[in-house]
């Protein structure tokens, strides 16, 4: 019932805007356009874990679309990265975010973004900006209150992207 | 033995105030406790043994540095240390440590007088050469480091009286350190060839035996949350001198990293017989502050 309900809305969404026909994960609505990219789950960088128990100590899909909100409001106005992420597109980087960090701990998403090493490509990321966001992101998970052994086994997947991510 | 603490650590309070100020502690660019503590010899690891991790929080591109102030209070000794070290790029450790072992009124029994010390210098330098113990975890590697430490002891006399040959040596070390973030937990690995007796308080080679041996020092510890660390560790050690045994060292401890700039150390060490005095086993603890 409500996937007929859901396929007829897009189904009129598709006839209602031919320029939207197929909203493209590098041009959704809202987001600023960007160039087009072979969308696969392995851009996400790691594998997702088997087990349900990490993803649910996270609060499913809500629990780490808070999380990363939250993250991502923290490191904006962090002095340690507020000029790396000034001319980011927020919306996008929340959307594309939240997807691979509920991919990775094994939830119900697909990640629809660029792989790390593009992503970060040329932005000059140092190691100890690299950590500046980890801090963020273990403050964002305390105040979630998921478990420190929880939150290891994301920081666990997350640091080996540090060779892609940091530049310099 | 507080009161003994807080001297040693007033030469770091006056250093770290003139920094603090200045240094935003978070830009120190490491995550808390990735450099390890202060070890007994100066060097960046646990309590007894260095680890591969380089001290501070120094991240590439930056320094770290730190002091520290140790006392481990034995029932017939009481072994104090304090020290600097620095730690460049997250690569390069240069540190400096002094020790002092008091014999106290065990002194007399020893025949070396009432409140006889030793004293040894240690001079230490790591350098990382394979992996990193944080980020590499997919993949078993551990973060690898070689180092020595130059060794040399105030005492050549009663040294050469117990039948140890120097009073100055140099320990060569390979440190294999692994920290296993899915479970929390960090593993370290040490072999080291040494002459030193009782790390070189009791100087180096023997009348026993007078080559290096080398010895095993191997750690683990939990993360319990992002500051606190308690584990064990595990330290062999030769027995050169004829005149007493010496035995391994061991101990319990907990590493607790209040913020970037301190970390406090506390531990029950068993430090074994030590020249004919048994089982000495005490509270070990040790205070760092630095960046
Ligand atoms: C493991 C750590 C990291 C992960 C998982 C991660 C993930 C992502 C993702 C998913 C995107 C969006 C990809 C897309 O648009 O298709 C992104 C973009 C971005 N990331 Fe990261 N990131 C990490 C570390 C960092 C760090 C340390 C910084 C800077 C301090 C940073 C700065 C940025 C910026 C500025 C963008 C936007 C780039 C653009 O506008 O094209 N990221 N990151």
């Amino acid at each position: 019932m409500r996937s007929t309900f859901a396929f007829t809305l897009g189904a009129l969404l598709v006839l209602a805007s031919p320029a939207f026909a197929q909203p493209t994960p590098w041009a959704q609505p809202g987001e600023t356009a960007i160039d087009p990219y072979a969308v696969d789950n392995a851009n996400a960088g790691a594998e997702p874990l088997a087990e349900g128990a990490v993803f649910e100590a996270f609060g499913g899909v809500e629990g780490v679309s808070r999380i990363i909100d939250d993250l991502v409001d923290r490191s904006v106005i962090d002095p340690r990265l507020e000029e790396i992420f000034k001319p980011t597109d927020l919306v996008r980087l929340r959307r594309t975010l939240k997807e691979q960090v509920c991919f990775i701990l094994g939830g119900p998403c697909a990640y629809t973004g660029r792989d790390m090493a593009s992503s970060h490509k040329d932005l000059g990321v140092t190691t100890a900006e690299f950590n500046a966001l980890v801090e963020n992101l273990q403050g964002a998970m305390d105040a979630a209150g998921v478990p420190f052994r929880a939150q290891n086994r994301l920081l666990a997947k997350l640091a080996p992207m540090k060779g892609d991510v940091v530049e310099r | 033995m507080f009161r003994r603490l807080a001297a040693v650590t007033g030469l770091w309070l006056a250093f770290t105030a003139g920094s603090a100020a200045a240094q935003d502690t978070d830009r120190s660019g490491k995550l808390l406790l990735t450099g390890g503590v202060s070890s007994v010899e100066g060097a960046g690891g646990g309590g007894l043994a260095p680890w591969a991790l380089i001290t501070g929080y120094g991240s590439p591109g930056q320094v770290g540095a730190n002091v520290h102030a140790t006392v481990v209070d034995l029932p017939d000794y009481q072994f104090r240390s304090g020290g600097i070290a620095l730690g460049l790029q997250d690569r390069l450790e240069l540190s400096y440590a002094r020790q002092t072992f008091d014999t106290g009124a065990t002194g007399a029994s020893l025949g070396l007088g009432q409140g006889f010390t030793f004293r040894q210098d240690v001079l230490g330098a790591k350098l990382r050469v394979l992996g990193d113990a944080v980020y590499d975890q997919d993949r078993w590697t551990p973060q690898v480091a070689i180092g020595a430490q130059w060794k040399s002891n105030n005492q050549p006399g009663v040294i050469a009286a117990i039948g140890g040959r120097d009073h100055e040596g140099v320990d060569y070390y390979v440190a294999a350190t692994k920290i296993l973030l899915d479970h929390s937990v960090l593993l370290n690995g040490t072999v080291r060839a040494t002459r030193a007796n009782q790390g070189g308080l009791l100087g180096f080679g023997g009348d026993r035996n007078d080559d290096y041996s080398l010895q095993f020092e191997g750690s683990a510890g939990v993360l319990l949350n992002k500051r606190l660390l308690v584990g064990a560790e595990y330290r062999t050690k030769p027995d050169n001198l004829g005149f007493a045994r010496e035995d391994d060292w061991l101990d319990l401890f907990a590493a607790y990293a209040v913020n970037k700039n301190l970390s406090i150390t506390a531990a029950y060490a068993d430090l074994g017989d030590i020249a004919t005095f048994e089982d000495q086993r005490g509270l070990y603890l040790s205070i760092q502050a630095g960046f």
